[in-house]
């Protein structure tokens, strides 16, 4: 890109009206929107830049699934066309997104990076969808991701690998790989992903941005291609806590067709993320979330966050969750047991892959031979193992214990929030590990998750952000907080980002080599 | 935990799965390695704890029982594999011999 000297160039916002591609895909999302509202940028030049970075840098990064610049450039144009018309636009309108490949779209291909979806096209929008096209968001199109969301590395895709921008040889993270490699390839601001056992924020940790997994129940399920229903949830993927406070609530919010949604207000995350004032919080430092097995340079960076956070003026405290260490095994047992069930609507009967319908087969034969053909291999893993651990005999002894040490970490939760508003740990134990690395032996792949996974179980909501490098790649810290306070993810969020911002002197994400 | 070869065929024929000779042989072995990992649950999961299904409080969400429009058939059965006279088309189902 522009930094041919290597050379970060985010600092010099050379004004966007100069229409030069770099310097304005590096803007914020929420500077591009100012820049639009303001008539200093357009929405189609926005929308274009993106287009032009895609094709610039995507061959190497692979995030993208699916490009539809036709409507991405129509969207835009109609943004354009009501900002001329003297309308007062949102505080998103007219910034690209980059579209996990688990949400229906009308018309536009979904895969869940499945070879059984190849070439479907849903009839009907997501609810988030639906928010992002009335919040005026422009959907560049559809980016990659493990199989069905299962994995950490998006090498589970169907489709091939994304590399992570950092490094290309490294993995971005997963399931929402590719909408992290996406933000981070500066090809779009904003990604939405969806988060079972850590898959918005392990991808956003390893490549140095923002991830939020909201509260369960805080976004709307409707379209969204369900892995394990009881855990998966919807939320941002971008560059600043800002940016993803924004993009939260253009999305959340309750949905009547979603049952599981939960009809309360949206907690205000967009004044949190403003109002960088932590004087007095508690901060409970999660004992069982560190030691054996976490990378050395990631307790550094981890522990120099946390200092930060003393620093702004929060108290540090120190708390203890002994079945968090539990979660990992309970959720290998959950998730794949409502996956083994979910995935039963893959019966090529409606939509989707048909294979062997030879006119002699009956309808089991090409139902278990599409099946066969039309999932991966850890695809295939979980949906066995969920069999196995929901068949008579084995349900009690595996789903029935899992669901009693969700219960557990739900009490050592509500337990440390007596101690702490907040609670922290790194968000991955490691740094970005290199693609291939861990393809061949499932339960290293699964230890990536061993941090995030206790929110999922207990539903609350937690956040991924930028703590610092080890090894030259980005470390995050994960910050938790109790169910339906999504705004304090945003108020310690926004504080450490721009304490660590300063302290740098430049966001974590300059440091990335130019693709 | 032993699992073994015919226990991982008798799952792909549950999950309605035609796996392959290789499947099944490398699927074994990993199965053994998850469920060896996650046993670990029995350790502390005692009887009087009781079993969360759900992170949220919610029981019985019912919503006003009024028509609405659906989707257009045209539109559903354009994703379908095989479609005739606004229906979906399916292998059969019921075996000839019977």
């Amino acid at each position: 890109m522009t930094d041919v000297s290597g050379t970060p160039t985010s600092a010099a916002p050379a004004g966007p009206a100069s229409g030069r591609t770099d310097d304005v895909v590096r803007l914020t999302a929420a500077a591009t929107a100012a820049a639009i509202a303001a008539g200093e940028l357009s929405a189609q030049e926005a929308t274009r830049a993106a287009l032009d970075r895609i094709a610039k840098v995507d061959d190497a990064v692979h995030a993208f699934l699916h490009v539809d610049a036709d409507g991405a450039l129509a969207a835009a144009r109609a943004v354009d066309a009501r900002r001329a018309g003297g309308e007062k636009l949102g505080p998103l309108a007219g910034v690209p997104l980059a579209l996990k490949d688990v949400f229906t779209a009308r018309g536009m291909p979904t895969t869940c990076g499945s070879r059984i979806l190849e070439g479907w096209r849903p009839p009907y929008d997501a609810t988030v969808v639906s928010r992002l096209r009335a919040a005026d968001v422009i959907v560049l199109g559809k980016v990659n991701m493990d199989e069905f969301a299962m994995g950490s590395s998006t090498e589970n895709s169907a489709y091939g690998p994304t590399h992570n921008p950092w490094d290309l040889t490294r993995i971005p993270g997963g399931s929402s790989g590719g909408s992290a490699a996406a933000v981070a390839a500066f090809e779009a601001p904003l990604s939405i992903g969806t988060d079972t056992g850590g898959s918005i924020r392990q991808p956003a940790a390893v490549c140095g941005l923002v991830g939020v997994k909201p509260t369960y129940g805080g976004v709307s399920r409707y379209g969204l291609i369900a892995f394990s229903s009881s855990l998966d949830q919807a939320g941002p993927i971008t560059r600043t806590v800002g940016d993803a406070a924004l993009l939260h609530a253009a999305i959340a919010g309750h949905d009547p067709r979603d049952s599981t949604s939960v009809d309360l207000p949206v907690p205000p995350v967009v004044e949190a993320a403003a109002r960088r004032d932590i004087r007095g919080m508690r901060i409970g430092v999660v004992r069982e979330l560190s030691g054996e097995g976490y990378d050395a340079g990631v307790q550094a960076a981890f522990t120099a966050a946390v200092e930060e956070l003393a620093g702004l003026g929060a108290e540090v405290v120190e708390v203890s969750c002994p079945h968090f260490t539990y979660g990992l095994a309970a959720y290998y047992l959950i998730a794949p047991s409502e996956c083994s069930s979910n995935l039963a609507r893959f019966d090529a009967m409606r939509f989707g892959l048909r294979a062997g319908d030879d006119g002699r087969a009956g309808a089991e034969e090409v139902m278990s031979r599409t099946r066969d053909l039309g999932f991966g291999a850890e695809v295939k893993r979980r949906v066995m193992l969920g069999t196995y651990a929901l068949s008579s005999g084995y349900y009690d002894a595996y789903y029935g214990q899992a669901q009693k040490v969700r219960t557990l970490i739900s009490r050592d939760f509500a337990a440390a929030y007596e101690q702490a508003d907040v609670l922290v740990s790194p968000t991955t134990p490691t740094p970005a590990f290199p693609l291939g690395d861990r393809v061949d032996d499932p339960v290293a792949m699964y230890l990536s998750d061993l941090c995030t996974i206790p929110s999922n179980l207990a539903g609350g909501p937690a956040m991924s952000l930028p703590a610092g490098l080890a090894g030259g790649l980005p470390v995050g810290i994960q910050i938790m907080a109790p169910a339906f306070a999504d705004d304090r993810l945003y108020l310690v969020g926004g504080a450490l980002e721009a304490a660590l911002d300063a302290r740098r002197g430049h966001p974590l994400l300059d440091e990335a080599p130019a693709l | 935990m032993a699992i073994t070869r015919d226990e991982v065929a008798n799952l792909a024929r549950l999950s309605r799965m035609s796996l392959s000779e290789a499947e099944l042989d490398a699927l074994a072995p990993q199965l053994e390695a998850i469920l060896g990992a996650v046993a670990r649950v029995s350790e502390v999961a005692a009887a009087d704890i009781p079993p969360t299904s759900h992170a949220v409080p919610l029981t019985n969400v019912f919503r006003a029982d009024v028509t609405r429009p659906s989707l257009p058939v045209a539109d559903v059965l354009a994703g379908a594999p095989a479609a005739e006279e606004g229906r979906f088309r399916v292998p059969r189902i019921l075996d000839p011999e019977e």
